[in-house]
């Protein structure tokens, strides 16, 4: 064996278990998804191959609907999480002192070591009609009656930023990290307002990891289960619910795989608009922000 | 060099992975209601057998779908109820027939036993015993709403944003009988069947409003009714029982148009790989003594033969206080599910669900 063979062979092995994952855990499953779709139910047990399930699913308003809505709510989170997260990425990277800055990344941190579920309950106990806000406002005298803050839309989209907002700061961050400060100084230098050199300066420079922080946040709150549903409560329609009601209470499964495949095209369909729009591609994307 | 010592470890890693496997029959993974399984209960079965028991809590809808994905493997003893044996094992094929000679049958209630075995005989085989009973009504808080008594009142115009609900096939069929029809006999013609449950979704859907959330699990429903967020839901009566015990003013109530009478059954999934494990199980939790622990924990009456005295003072008297012999006499019991029933279920509840 000559010495290219050996690293060849040792670059394969290396690769190996991501071939293997990606491979068993992610093409397969899809795969075998992608043909559940296409078998449509005649009776029990007769089975037939066509495209039933996704013309029922252009057929039924209330499927199409649950996923525009998803999509829409999930990109208004998308916004608001980088209207929220720009300032602290930014103060991290930029303005925080070194120690400051750990103990800032930290403090985004810890909500991530608590499991989504006991993060959506903590909600619920701060926002139910006999929860803390609620005390507090009646007893402050602001509210005369218990007010309930939960089982709305403006709730979901709050607990959706809150889980998905240190997403958005990491990449961010960790962009604006790598940009020389030389710059901003030089835009004051020639006279641009603070506003003038944020837009012309630091956002340019910082897009790639606006587009990741973006396309992260996007998938992850496109693809939340526990939160919509349970601050959602009675007018919760979320898309990853409507599979679980196919596949679970329904014993629909054809529909229920039929319902993954149409949320994974059109999330990337999103995606890949996003990407247009903003001139970016994945390539540049994930390789900047990553430096 | 760090690699040399890595691999020994992992093997032996391995090695203990797989005689985990190998010593299976020594314990019982059981699939089955939150409050069916006990601390106490398991712990002295553990001691006494020296089998463990790993117990995953589920409902009936998810029960099928988790032994359907695996052709009936994963667990070794389920607990479905009796009407969701005999169409899911046509149809999918996920359980097994059980050995009655295996099971001290002379310890049962023989018309509880009599019912499962008739609904869930298949060519001859068995497939189930049962093992708590309940029913499907409302639970009321008798203070706040002292008039409510049918599914329809839930409706009430005066009741806005006080109700809960369960978004599953039971509001339907309660909500049918509350408008004078009669579901369970019309199980067998789904365009009649079809009828009642799309009447009872339009009900539904207008009186939205009256819902503050729907809930999903007993803890759920008694969280809103002790914080007094609701005043009334559809409910199971153990978890009314319970609540009882806590404030009095909380019980269950029968509906004028009859409770709706599930017995919850033992089964074998058919891949099962401790079904000696599984009858001990069965034959323990029927003992008397043991009987009334699990009684007392879940609320719910086992189906024991003394079934109802072997049950907490507490929840005796909350029973007694709930039911009179007539509203245990106009219990409907659920008939057989036949095969696509609810799929047809499951588009309505979405239109519930969906409405504005």
């Amino acid at each position: 064996m000559t010495r290219q063979h050996v690293r060849r062979l040792t670059l394969f092995m290396l690769l190996a278990p991501f071939l293997l994952w990606i491979l068993l855990m992610i093409v397969l499953p899809h795969l075998g998804i992608f043909a559940l779709s296409l078998r449509e139910k005649v009776a029990p047990l007769v089975y037939t191959i066509g495209p039933k399930n996704y013309l029922d699913f252009l057929r039924e308003p209330i499927y199409w609907n649950t996923l525009l809505r998803t999509a829409s709510i999930s990109i208004l989170v998308t916004a608001l999480t980088f209207l929220v997260g720009f300032p602290i990425a930014y103060y991290i990277a930029k303005i925080a002192g070194r120690r400051v800055k750990g103990a800032l990344f930290l403090a985004c941190l810890i909500p991530l070591w608590v499991s989504d579920l006991v993060r959506a309950y903590g909600w619920m106990i701060l926002l139910r009609e006999t929860g803390v806000v609620s005390s507090v406002l009646q007893w402050t005298g602001i509210v005369d009656g218990p007010v309930e803050l939960l089982y709305n839309d403006a709730t979901v989209v709050v607990g959706l930023v809150y889980t998905v907002v240190l997403f958005m700061i990491v990449p961010l961050a960790s962009t604006l990290e790598g940009m020389d400060d030389s710059l901003i100084e030089a835009g004051y230098n020639l006279g641009g307002s603070g506003f003038t050199v944020m837009r012309r300066i630091v956002i340019p420079y910082a897009m790639p990891g606006i587009v990741a922080g973006s396309i992260i946040v996007f998938m992850l709150t496109a693809g939340s289960y526990l939160t919509p549903i349970l601050l959602g409560g009675k007018n919760s329609m979320w898309f990853t619910e409507q599979i679980y009601e196919q596949f679970i209470t329904r014993f629909n499964w054809e529909s229920g795989a039929t319902f993954g495949i149409l949320l994974l095209l059109f999330t990337s369909l999103t995606v890949w608009l996003g990407l247009r729009l903003s001139g970016q591609s994945l390539a540049t994307t994930v390789a900047r922000s990553e430096a | 060099m760090r690699a040399c010592k890595l691999f020994p470890a992992l093997l032996s890693a391995l090695l203990v992975a797989m005689s985990a496997s190998s010593w299976a029959q020594d314990t019982l993974r059981l699939l089955t209601w939150g409050s069916y399984a006990p601390e106490n209960v398991i712990e002295r079965f553990e001691k006494e057998t020296g089998i463990e028991v790993e117990v995953t809590y589920s409902n009936n809808e998810e029960m099928i779908s988790k032994l359907r994905a695996t052709g009936g493997g994963g667990f070794d003893l389920a607990q479905p109820s009796h009407d969701r044996i005999h169409a899911a094992q046509l149809e999918y094929n996920i359980y097994k027939p059980m050995d009655l000679s295996m099971i001290d049958t002379s310890v049962y209630d023989t018309s509880l036993l009599g019912a499962v075995k008739e609904n869930t005989t298949i060519d001859g085989e068995t497939y189930s015993v049962p093992h708590f009973w309940g029913t499907s009504g409302l639970v009321v808080n008798r203070k706040e709403a002292p008039d409510l008594k049918s599914f329809s009142d839930l409706c009430d115009p005066r009741y806005k944003g006080r109700i809960s609900m369960r978004l599953k096939r039971t509001i339907l069929i309660g909500m049918g009988y509350a408008m004078g029809e009669d579901p369970f006999a019309a199980y067998g013609n789904m365009t009649e069947y079809g009828r009642i449950i799309d009447a009872a979704a339009e009900k539904l859907i207008e009186c939205k409003d009256n819902v503050k959330t729907y809930w999903t699990g007993g803890d759920d429903l008694s969280n809103l009714l002790r914080s007094g967020e609701i005043v009334a839901s559809d409910a199971w009566d153990g978890t009314a029982f319970k609540l009882n015990t806590e404030n009095s003013d909380i019980n269950f109530t029968p509906p004028a148009h009859g409770a709706l009478g599930w017995i919850d059954t033992f089964t074998l999934p058919r891949k099962t790989r401790a079904e000696e494990a599984a009858y001990k199980w069965i034959n323990f939790v029927m003992q008397p003594d043991v009987a009334k622990m699990m009684s007392s924990h879940s609320g719910y009456v086992t189906a024991h033969r003394n079934g109802g005295d072997l049950t907490s003072d507490q929840l005796k008297q909350s029973f007694n206080d709930a039911f009179s012999r007539q509203d245990i006499a106009n219990i409907k019991w659920f008939a057989n599910i036949p095969p696509g029933l609810e799929d047809i279920e499951g588009k309505v509840l979405e239109r519930i669900k969906a409405a504005r």
